[in-house]
């Protein structure tokens, strides 16, 4: 065990937001291994009372700057369960790949530019001039076509603008989608090689028992709508989510905390794969195989790996989604007459699983307003994770750096979206 | 890489983000056509979202988001102090953003209705104009990368940039784009700066006004017009005041 260490590690890099790690070991006792959010706090939910239901979307996807579209979805789910809204099936299908693509720019943007560059031992990813990396090209091709369908049917890589209450708003050609198809089917080549280099990284062995939480998957992989399920066995309504959430506010930290059957819970990618790898395409299997990922995995960085395996999932997903958009296309939108109720969206987010619940006036204005997001449900878990990491790789003769650089990279694993989580 | 046969000067830029999303900083990691190419053009002195290196010195400065801390108004100073161009990027830098929305609101009950009786220290919503000198604002909710592209050109070359003074009514025209207003929606189209390529119109949803005034808006005029078709002075506000970049209340 390590004697004396203290390190303070203010503004982690490499992780969307602000957030600090505070390590003191002292004559080999762990006095603190901390994890502590300090992003400024927003108050969405205060800003969305008094808006009317048009700007809800619109608002809330500006909580998030990589899961707008998460966050616009789950907010136009709100809105249309509060007034009675069932939007049609073809709208029903571009939501999903819109929300693919959302779970492709994310994912890989964590695997490639905030995750990949401490197993490759660089600062980060960026070209060196006139000679960008065999790395930086293959993120770049798969952050391409994860932008591509983004602006195809969301309207924008960021922000959504065609994710409207009732629908859909625009209808992409059958030659665009034609176009991404070919796109999406040429990126699983791609897909293979990543597989092949995130298989040549070593991943620390570190694990930690804990509880998963997502949605349940009853038809494929769940990622909009349908019931609650936690791996120690509870199961709820998506509209009794705060009975899955808990959430409490802590002092000294500007993000909420989360907690369901044990102090802390894990969502995300590794929580949708414990929960739900029964339903996965065979080809996902198949790379979480490769790749060594065996459920149920309590390894808190092998949550990188889930989101590979998440990625290969979601492209097998999406070109069958364009297959049936050119298919049968059909009506992209539904009428929506404003009532007063209260309605509740949940989400797989590329983070874990989000929460938007409004309640509304007669005249489709908000009363109230309640968002529970990925990394809010997340800190707990990342907090309770430093110090038996701490404790289980501190072993004499570890540098300092070196301990610091598994900390971080245990946050990173974890995708923490701070901005989102102050909200 | 010589341009015009000089070899061009690399500056070193650093990349900054107080409250807000984060998502116009991403932008610069988009536009893979020539991503290796953009971020070549420049040496990368900080960009803690993607990079965990860390040089003290840079030339210029972008910086996401609005100010609603006093840390946060003390890094800001730090970094007038240092950079020799301090770019705003995106509209919550330039006018306090969706932030900006929580001003309406009384600070003390809003807190207590978020955190209880743990309440955390937020200052009304300020633009970066409001604190300090800004030698060149990039609005939009996001940011488009071909405009940030265009703009560190200008930056790197030491030339002025100049907006477009024509409304997004024009990048609709141009684009043979139905008009959301003549539709029946409300649209902003008619007041806010053009140069967006009319991406929202485009994707079915009328324009939200997240890029600022075009040249000489005509707020009276619009508002008689909106009032006219029937939308309530209740709508029109909440639009024209969403992304703060408008200056005025009905």
């Amino acid at each position: 065990m390590k004697i004396n260490l203290s390190r303070e590690l203010p503004h982690l890099a490499r992780i969307e937001g602000h957030g600090n790690i505070h390590l003191t070991v002292t004559q080999g006792e762990i006095l603190e291994a901390r994890w502590e959010v300090v992003e400024s706090p927003r108050f969405f939910e205060v800003m969305l009372k008094g808006k009317h239901y048009s700007s809800a979307g619109i608002l809330t996807a500006r909580i998030c700057g990589i899961c707008s579209i998460g966050h616009c979805l789950a907010s136009l789910r709100a809105t249309e369960q509060a007034f009675g809204v069932t939007i049609p099936e073809t709208a029903r299908s571009l939501r999903l790949l819109a929300k693919h693509g959302e779970t492709l720019q994310s994912h890989w943007l964590h695997l490639f530019f905030l995750a990949g560059p401490d197993f490759l031992d660089l600062p980060n990813l960026f070209p060196l001039p006139g000679s960008p990396s065999e790395i930086f090209q293959l993120a770049r091709r798969l952050r391409g076509v994860a932008n591509r369908i983004c602006d195809l049917i969301a309207g924008r890589t960021t922000h959504p603008v065609s994710l409207q209450p009732g629908g859909v708003a625009v209808m992409p050609s059958r030659e665009k989608l034609m176009t991404l198809r070919e796109e999406l089917h040429r990126s699983l080549e791609d897909i293979r090689l990543t597989v092949d280099l995130f298989g040549s990284f070593e991943i620390p062995d570190f694990v930690r028992e804990t509880e998963f939480v997502s949605l349940k998957g009853v038809s494929g992989y769940p990622w909009i709508g349908g019931r609650l399920l936690s791996s120690d066995g509870v199961e709820e309504a998506e509209n009794d989510y705060r009975r899955m959430t808990n959430e409490y506010v802590l002092p000294g930290n500007s993000s909420k905390m989360c907690r369901l059957s044990r102090p802390s819970f894990a969502v995300g990618a590794l929580a949708r794969f414990n929960n739900n790898f029964r339903m996965l395409h065979p080809e996902a299997l198949l790379a979480a195989d490769r790749l060594g990922l065996v459920p149920i995995c309590h390894n808190p960085f092998m949550n990188n790996i889930a989101q590979i395996v998440e990625c290969v999932q979601v492209t097998h997903e999406a070109i069958r989604i364009v297959d049936d958009l050119t298919s049968h296309p059909g009506d992209i939108m539904a009428i929506v007459t404003p009532r007063s109720g209260e309605g509740v969206g949940a989400i797989e987010a590329p983070r874990g699983t989000l929460y938007h619940r409004y309640e509304y006036d007669e005249k489709g204005y908000i009363l109230r307003a309640d968002c529970v997001i990925p990394t809010t449900q997340n800190n707990a878990n990342i907090h309770l994770d430093l110090a038996p990491l701490v404790r289980r790789y501190a072993v004499e003769g570890m540098t300092d750096r070196r301990l610091e650089l598994l900390c971080s990279m245990l946050v990173r694993a974890y995708d923490p979206c701070l901005s989102c989580s102050v909200h | 890489m010589n341009y015009l046969g000089i070899k061009p000067v690399r500056p070193r830029v650093a990349i900054f983000g107080f409250t807000g999303c984060e998502g116009c900083q991403l932008q610069l990691a988009n536009g893979e056509e020539d991503l290796a190419e953009f971020l070549s053009a420049m040496r990368i002195a900080r960009f803690r979202e993607l990079s965990s290196a860390d040089e003290e010195a840079y030339d210029i400065a972008l910086v996401e988001g609005a100010v609603t801390r006093g840390d946060e108004e003390e890094r800001l100073l730090e970094i007038r102090d240092r950079a020799r161009v301090l770019v705003a990027l995106g509209s919550c830098a330039c006018y306090g953003g969706v932030p900006r929305l929580k001003n309406c609101f009384d600070p003390v009950e809003m807190n207590h209705e978020v955190y209880g009786c743990h309440p955390r220290e937020s200052l009304p919503t300020r633009s970066l104009r409001e604190i300090v000198t800004v030698d060149q604002e990039i609005p939009g909710c996001p940011v488009a990368k071909v405009e940030v592209e265009r703009i560190i050109q200008h930056l790197i070359w030491g030339l002025p940039y100049r907006f477009p003074a024509y409304p997004v009514c024009l990048e609709c025209k141009q684009r043979y784009i139905l008009c959301r207003f003549e539709q029946g929606e409300l649209c902003l189209g008619p007041l806010t700066r053009g140069g967006c390529l009319a991406t929202c119109p485009r994707g079915g949803l009328g324009c939200w006004g997240c890029r600022g005034p075009a040249a000489e808006p005509n707020y009276g005029e619009f508002i008689a017009i909106a009032r006219q078709r029937g939308f309530t002075l209740r709508e029109i506000k909440e639009r024209l005041s969403f992304f703060g970049g408008l200056e005025v209340t009905p």
